[in-house]
């Protein structure tokens, strides 16, 4: 009987939580719950009294968590999967996911287990999709820098567009700083003098 | 860079001030250590990835060695102190309202802003934390003791966000670490009414530490890393460098704040509300001077005390604040030694000079406010 447990995910991106809340409804638990932030004076975590409770790695709600756990009456009190030595490769796989699950006390592993496992897949997807778009973006955002600066140096030395990156690529190396690094202060420099 | 690789987790906040300074001016490699900071995003994650293996060693609250060895909370597993990377530095302020409540109450006078909270009447105040087993919590929870009538809820808040909690009205009150309470200052959303020393004069605020095993097994590294830790602080310590240490801290890689806002915990100088002068602050963060940087076995035994340890408990972890270690490998860079390694944590009222090895050390004041002493000596 999968639908007995409690599970709450903390997440505070909806995309995220969506994707993490479909996968385990689609697995078979039905009372699955998500919430954005954790506010040590909201008393939804105590209130829902979760058997589950799935966060981010990453995630500095950890901290208010773990108090909200201490604070909770001793049977009802959840603890961090870690201190659960019995299946190491699974602890292993949670860490490399960057998911921390809490877990009322006593729960059998075997009970667990699956939704772990729904979990840690899901987290390592929306991980991955997330510093992918991250990655996309900051590239983005480079070039934009580097061509302002390449933009500076032709207004400014007469040079044309391969010569100015030539040029950044030079100053760069013999600084051994990268051309990102330098291509920012030349805007910085820019900025301010103009 | 070159060296022993070395994993070190530390949490972006000024106290970290040592481990960076280790690693950017050279102290590390200088001693055979590539030093790999790596930053955490809370204290849990920190305390799970030194535990499960993933970091070598780290910056903690000072009460998390004690507690962890001990069993207390999370996850259990033997922790070492090898030295204290910080003493003091903590701050504790109220917000806007609170601090019209509480009228003028003179800055630092922990008795008379106790007395004030303690007339009010309503619901408990909400004080924001950063982390269950942190010094802040203990000293809040120490100077309250005195004040059974005053109705206080422990809120743990990531120091991050606690001038927003603060403005939010989700605290009345907190105690953290700067950076943060200088931000919620210049947020204009709060007063800093004392700092933890006001309170125990002499508190280490955050230490080294490695797991047990790690430390017996990689004896050379252990020392290596003291003695980098160790230069940097006497470097911090000095005056004329810390314009410097401010402007490196600064850094995007590290806390990634304007040096406004970090220059009041290294300067001693605090800004208590805004547009306020500032105010010095004796011996706010201590990272070397007055032997801060010796692990006391005396100081494990306070903390597992206020913890709730019971004598036989707080004997044992006497043993996590490894003075031992500190002994073996910091006394041939020039270390000067305390003869003992407990204390009557409480005792000094005054600068005290004492035995040591170079014969020029001079022990702090570490009084407690209320003048209560610690002997922790008969336990063993």
């Amino acid at each position: 009987m999968k639908s007995d447990l409690r599970i709450l995910v903390v997440e505070p991106n909806p995309d995220r939580v969506r994707e993490i809340v479909n996968a385990l409804e689609a697995a078979g638990w039905s009372d699955v719950k998500a919430l954005e932030q954790i506010s040590a004076l909201d008393r939804t975590v105590r209130d829902l009294s979760p058997d589950i409770v799935l966060i981010d790695l990453a995630n500095p709600d950890r901290d208010t968590l773990e108090h909200i756990s201490y604070a909770t009456e001793a049977s009802k009190r959840a603890v961090a999967l870690f201190v659960d030595h019995t299946d190491d490769n699974l602890t292993k796989a949670a860490l490399n996911a960057g998911v921390s699950a809490y877990v009322v006390d006593g729960l059998k592993m075997e009970r667990i287990k699956a939704v772990l496992e729904t979990a840690i897949a899901r987290f390592e997807i929306t991980r991955q999709l997330q510093s992918e778009l991250d990655a996309a973006k900051q590239a983005l955002e480079d070039r934009k820098t580097i061509d302002r600066a390449k933009g500076i140096i032709m207004r400014q030395r007469g040079l044309s567009e391969e010569e100015a990156y030539t040029l950044l690529r030079k100053t760069a190396m013999t600084q051994s700083r990268k051309v990102m690094d330098v291509a920012q202060a030349l805007v910085t420099a820019a900025d301010l003098l103009s | 860079m070159s060296g022993t690789l070395l994993n070190c987790g530390y949490v972006p906040l000024v106290d970290c001030a040592p481990l960076v300074i280790a690693k950017e001016l050279g102290f590390a490699a200088q001693n055979g250590l590539a030093l790999n900071l790596v930053k955490q995003p809370s204290w849990s994650a920190l305390r799970d990835m030194l535990a499960l293996g993933h970091l070598d060693a780290a910056q903690m609250l000072s009460p998390m060695p004690v507690a962890m060895s001990l069993g207390y909370g999370g996850l259990a597993a033997r922790v070492d102190t090898l030295m204290v990377i910080s003493v003091n530095g903590t701050v504790f302020g109220v917000s806007n309202a609170l601090a019209e409540e509480l009228g003028d109450v003179r800055f630092g006078d922990a008795r008379a802003l106790l007395a004030c909270l303690a007339q009010r009447r309503g619901a408990p105040i909400r004080v924001g934390v950063p982390f269950h087993y942190s010094m802040h919590r203990l000293l809040l929870s120490y100077w309250i003791s005195v004040a059974p009538d005053l109705a206080i809820e422990e809120v743990t808040v990531p120091p991050s966000r606690m001038a927003d909690a603060v403005a939010d009205g989700l605290v009345d009150a907190f105690w953290v670490g700067e950076p943060w309470g200088s931000v919620a200052v210049h947020k204009s959303v709060a007063h800093l009414k004392m700092t933890g020393r006001d309170v125990w004069q002499f508190a280490p605020e955050k230490v080294l530490a490695a797991r047990h095993d790690w430390v017996r097994d990689n004896d050379e590294t252990v020392g290596q890393l003291m003695r980098a830790v160790l230069l940097a602080a006497q470097w911090l310590d000095t005056p004329k460098n810390k314009p410097l240490a401010v402007e490196i801290l600064a850094r995007s890689e590290h806390l990634s704040m304007s040096s406004d806002l970090i220059d009041p915990a290294v300067s001693s100088h605090l800004v208590p509300y805004a547009k306020a002068p500032p105010i010095k602050v004796d011996r706010f963060v201590q990272f070397h001077r007055h032997a801060s940087s010796f692990p006391w076995r005396s100081q494990a035994a306070w903390i597992a005390h206020q913890l709730g340890a019971g004598d036989a408990e707080s004997a044992s972890a006497k043993a996590c604040f490894r003075s031992d270690l500190y002994r073996r490998h910091l006394s041939d860079i020039g270390a000067d030694l305390p003869g003992a390694s407990e204390k009557v944590e409480g005792a000094l009222q005054y600068e005290t000079a004492v035995a040591s090895s170079r014969g020029h050390m001079i022990l702090a004041p570490d009084a407690f406010f209320d003048g209560r002493t610690f002997d922790f000596g008969g336990l063993s």
